[in-house]
């Protein structure tokens, strides 16, 4: 058998998995879809004593509208998201970047909040959670606490989560109608870890410039990373060619020296960081909604 | 989802479990760090599910579990107590229309992936009975063939696709 030995249980209420956890402490690991840890147990990377499997607490089975945010629950699975008719017209960007995670055999088991739990540099879904400052909510049989995404992820597959504590909720905050977002990253082979991604969200002010920036990427450090930095230069442009090559100038400093690999050098990182900055830019801005275009409508109507 | 009848509430190395595969129901005891994929091929004896990489990159070992497409080289037989799974000698007992167009078309060589695509391929066309190119293209990504280049897998699906609606159309 491929996997090391280990204790296996699967309550049906949380309280039960949190009270595992705290017996446990670090000898325990959550198993959700199981699409990144199964991996890690068949290669003996991973070992844990005890394996906790989460996968029949259905009051984590949810996605759920919030003042602020869209609410997703330990279990609900990518692909259910990706289908969710919900989900498509009110947080569209998290759907088109699900579409980019693996394939849909993986998307039809892995959870959103699995592949935020396990923080993956190089993973879609904490880069997006980074552009768009969201949150989590960790719970111990102690309590609950509420984690910002770049508190969050401290370094490679490593996060804030302290040993008794499980993931059960991540927030996405809702984007302005008005704003424009876009998504795009670089990968050898279709479905593959990117080797650089980037993810952006543009609000226009009434006169048409940009009133806020977020962006931030994946597959550049040890973490996701959102570059505050771009986000300043683009505030009050209109996102012209001189501000996109700046912002792209800017962006090859976020890559990190120690980014260099089989797949990648760290100066090819930066050429593709510059040049998704530049498109994933452009694309944002073009989805945005003018304003002077909202008041036709409005005057219209 | 069907209702769990077991408790695995309490930590264990061993358990039974019943799974139903292809429409039969097994009942076996099983260490829990077996996979599905090796429960599969050897505790049932369904060595049509084949496997190659063992974590998730190669898409041989695909089957249906409870109708969607999954790894099961990434699941754990004892997460299969109480659910439906099929694998590609549940597809048929003669060739499934999808098969014969994968006969027709040549759309294989070793054969080694090709339990693997054709039920991938089932989910495929049971959410999109009318698919693109494009479509079926991007879809057959999760699957890793590396004798024919996939163009007569394409041309395969494209095939089984058309004869499916036919029949589809026929039934109603």
């Amino acid at each position: 058998m491929k996997p090391p030995r280990f204790q296996y249980c699967a309550p049906r209420l949380l309280d039960e998995a949190l009270t595992l956890l705290d017996q446990h402490g670090e000898d325990i690991k959550v198993l959700a879809g199981g699409q990144s840890f199964v991996p890690l147990l068949n290669m003996r990377l991973a070992g844990p004593a005890y394996i906790v499997d989460i996968n029949h607490i259905s009051e984590l089975h949810y996605i759920e509208t919030e003042d602020g945010y869209l609410a997703i629950g330990a279990i609900a699975r990518q692909r259910q998201i990706e289908r969710s008719v919900l989900v498509q017209e009110k947080h569209p960007l998290l759907v088109e970047v699900i579409k980019h995670i693996g394939h849909m055999q993986i998307r039809n088991r892995g959870t959103v909040v699995g592949s935020i739990a396990h923080a993956d540099p190089a993973a879609e879904l904490p880069a997006l959670l980074t552009c768009l400052n969201g949150e989590v909510l960790a719970q111990s049989i102690h309590g609950e606490r509420v984690i910002k995404a770049e508190q969050f992820f401290t370094g490679y597959l490593t996060t804030a989560l302290e040993p008794g504590e499980m993931l059960t909720e991540v927030r996405f905050p809702w984007i302005l109608p008005q704003a424009g977002w876009s998504f795009m990253e670089f990968a050898r082979r279709a479905g593959d870890y990117a080797l650089v991604g980037a993810a952006a969200v543009l609000t226009p002010a009434p006169d048409d410039t940009c009133m806020s920036a977020h962006i931030a990427y994946l597959g550049v450090a040890g973490s996701p990373i959102r570059a505050h930095a771009v986000e300043q230069m683009l505030v009050g442009t209109t996102l012209d060619q001189r501000a996109l090559d700046a912002a792209a100038e800017a962006a090859r400093e976020i890559v990190s020296e120690d980014m260099s690999d089989v797949h990648a050098t760290v100066e090819y990182r930066r050429t593709l960081t510059a040049e998704l900055t530049k498109r994933v830019l452009k694309a944002a801005w073009g989805r945005r909604e003018r304003q002077e275009r909202q008041e036709q409508q409005r005057g219209e109507g | 989802m069907l209702e769990r009848d077991d408790d695995f509430s309490q930590c264990v190395e061993e358990c039974e479990i019943a799974v139903i595969v292809n429409g039969h129901r097994y009942e076996r005891t099983v260490p829990v760090r077996l996979l599905l994929s090796d429960f599969l091929r050897h505790d049932l004896q369904l060595t049509g599910t084949h496997v190659g990489c063992e974590h998730g990159v190669c898409g041989c070992c695909t089957v249906l579990f409870n109708g969607e497409a999954v790894r099961s080289c990434l699941m754990f037989a004892v997460q299969a107590d109480s659910m439906a799974v099929t694998t590609i000698e549940g597809t048929n007992s003669d060739l499934h229309p999808i098969q014969q167009a994968f006969q027709e078309k040549h759309g294989l060589q070793c054969g080694f992936c090709t339990p693997g695509i054709i039920m991938s391929v089932h989910a495929m066309l049971h959410e999109h009975p009318d698919p693109t190119e494009q479509e079926i293209r991007h879809e057959l990504s999760g699957n890793i063939c590396r004798c024919t280049g996939y163009q007569n897998i394409v041309e395969a699906v494209k095939l089984a696709a058309e004869r499916l609606r036919e029949q589809h159309m026929e039934v109603e």
